[in-house]
């Protein structure tokens, strides 16, 4: 790598759930503070920091958020990428730190989502009794519903299907079972938004959402937020023993979009972009899906997870199905994916789950996960898709 | 039946000008890449393939075949609402690129994937037509 190494200094997640008495600055000053205490420093070490928020329609969420946590003066990037917002943010402020801009930055992440029922297409309004043209996008009469569909459900539904389609050897009841996987998995974490068990049957009895995915095997809307603190590998070495010790190094921070094809003008493509993500996440890092301990991947439904089982190259091409029923992807298995819950159990409050993961991936590396630890971790790999399309990979190593 | 389906003008960008002019003449035409020769859909002014800024205009065959297609049942857009059922489809050009369309002048329980089909203009009393799709019995 050209540029020096990027390393996590601090990194904090609040717990995941309702928070009726917490608004969205409230969660993220939370995150912030405790990520900064966490690396042992505060406002004034930090030089540059970005901020995400998707739903909240707050303008500048990172000078709100700076009115609580200090206000020095450093710039702050307020940003935007659908479900990848939050690793965003970090791959912002990675940016900043290897252009030279600063030796210490912040990325926070932070939503409230909970009770917000289906984000796209299923609050839309009823067609109005005329219809006119307008803008670049109001050419065409809204899809949802006569050539195909616009909520998430509906899309990873067929993302999932299509999969299936392709490969074969994929049922209702192998996706259920991914999601029975990641709500077992998240027993064990107390900041999860469910810490229930659900058996097979309680999974694919619940109310279908949209084929086959039923309702816990959706993410679940939720409150939350994240963030981390990073600093150069020149800074890294100016800390004392215990901070080098608990600091993780990012080897890749890789964010990609689609490239063009002359594909579907209707059903997003998730995978080609998630495919070039991990396989330039790969080459930077300098290893290989042979190499992870473990995974935190984007299960905003199971039929997703499956898929990326697949474009991050965990398994051979089309052999997603067969990897899963090895059992490779359970805690005990021999490549873990998911052992925070998933957004599936743990929740997905849509700006922090890009730096939530990665949270979940340092606390392994750092060996401080407690009843979850993987034992042993000391390569981990964090992904996120937000449709539209952007997909972010980070490659994160425990220090030597 | 498809025929009653509405022709709304089409709204015209400087790029789609002469796209929209020549289907008053009865002329589909594509953009094509100078560089690497891919057809270009839809009209823009650069080559998504390979980013040359080197295109021109081809005129297409107006031949092509059914990609994949939907049946219409319910819709609450009004015009199109007194032509259920009917029939939205991707239809591949013989050159190429899948262009999102209607099939008319046939049942909808007709159309298959694979089905031959030609393009066919219907004038919305604007100087331009749109183009659809109907089944092409010389295939």
């Amino acid at each position: 790598m050209a540029a020096e190494d990027i390393w996590v200094l601090g990194i904090h997640m609040t717990k995941f759930g309702k928070h009726p008495d917490k608004d969205t600055v409230d969660l993220a000053s939370e995150a912030v503070l405790g990520a900064l205490a966490d690396g042992g420093v505060t406002m004034r070490d930090v030089g540059v920091m970005a901020a995400g928020n998707l739903m909240g329609g707050a303008a500048a969420i990172g000078q709100q958020i700076q009115k609580q946590v200090g206000q020095t003066g450093i710039p702050v990037y307020n940003v935007a990428n659908a479900c990848a917002t939050g690793a965003t943010a970090l791959r912002t402020v990675i940016m900043a730190l290897k252009a030279g801009e600063a030796d210490v930055g912040l990325a926070v992440g932070v939503e409230k989502l909970a009770g917000a029922g289906l984000l796209v297409g299923g609050s839309r309004a009823p067609d109005a009794e005329t219809w006119t043209r307008r803008g670049r996008y109001g050419q065409v009469a809204a899809i949802d519903g006569r050539i195909g569909t616009e909520t998430m459900p509906g899309v990873f539904a067929q993302i999932g299907m299509e999969y299936a389609h392709r490969y074969g050897g994929v049922d209702f009841e192998l996706f259920a079972r991914i999601a029975e996987k990641n709500h077992a998995h998240s027993t064990l974490n107390p900041l999860a938004s469910y810490q229930k068990r659900f058996t097979l049957e309680e999974i694919m009895n619940d109310v279908m959402i949209a084929y086959p995915n039923t309702r816990p095997m959706c993410s679940a809307n939720c409150d939350g937020a994240a963030a981390a603190v990073v600093v150069t590998d020149a800074k890294r070495k100016t800390l004392s023993l215990e901070q080098q010790r608990r600091c993780v190094k990012v080897s890749a921070s890789v964010l990609t979009t689609d490239p063009w094809e002359e594909g579907c003008q209707v059903l997003p493509n998730v995978n080609t972009l998630t495919r070039n993500a991990a396989r330039q996440a790969y080459e930077t890092a300098g290893v290989g899906p042979e190499d992870l301990d473990l995974v935190e991947l984007h299960d905003c439904f199971a039929t997703a997870e499956l898929v990326h089982y697949d474009n991050l190259m965990l398994c051979e091409e089309g052999g997603a199905a067969d990897f899963f029923r090895s059992g490779a992807t359970w805690r005990d298995g021999t490549l873990p994916v998911n052992v925070s819950g998933g957004l599936e159990s743990k929740g997905h409050p849509i700006a922090a789950t890009g730096i939530a993961n990665i949270w979940e991936i340092c606390h392994h590396l750092r060996g401080e996960a407690k009843d979850r630890q993987i034992e042993g971790a000391k390569v981990g790999l964090a992904h996120v898709i937000g449709l539209g399309s952007a997909c972010a990979v980070h490659i994160l190593e425990a220090a030597a | 039946m498809s025929s009653t389906l509405p022709t709304p003008a089409p709204a015209i960008s400087p790029e789609t000008e002469e796209f929209w002019a020549a289907t008053a003449r009865g002329k589909l035409l594509l953009r094509r890449c100078d560089d690497c020769q891919t057809i270009i859909w839809y009209p823009r002014p650069f080559c998504p393939a390979c980013g040359s800024l080197k295109t021109s205009w081809t005129e297409a065959s107006g031949r092509g075949s059914v990609y994949t297609f939907t049946v219409v049942h319910r819709s609450g857009i009004p015009g199109y609402r007194d032509a259920l059922p009917y029939v939205v489809a991707y239809v591949e050009l013989a050159e190429g690129p899948r262009v999102l369309t209607n099939i008319v002048d046939c049942e909808p329980d007709q159309v298959r994937v694979g089905m031959p089909v030609r393009v066919v203009f219907h004038d919305t009393g604007e100087g331009n037509a749109l183009f659809r799709f109907r089944p092409d019995e010389d295939a």
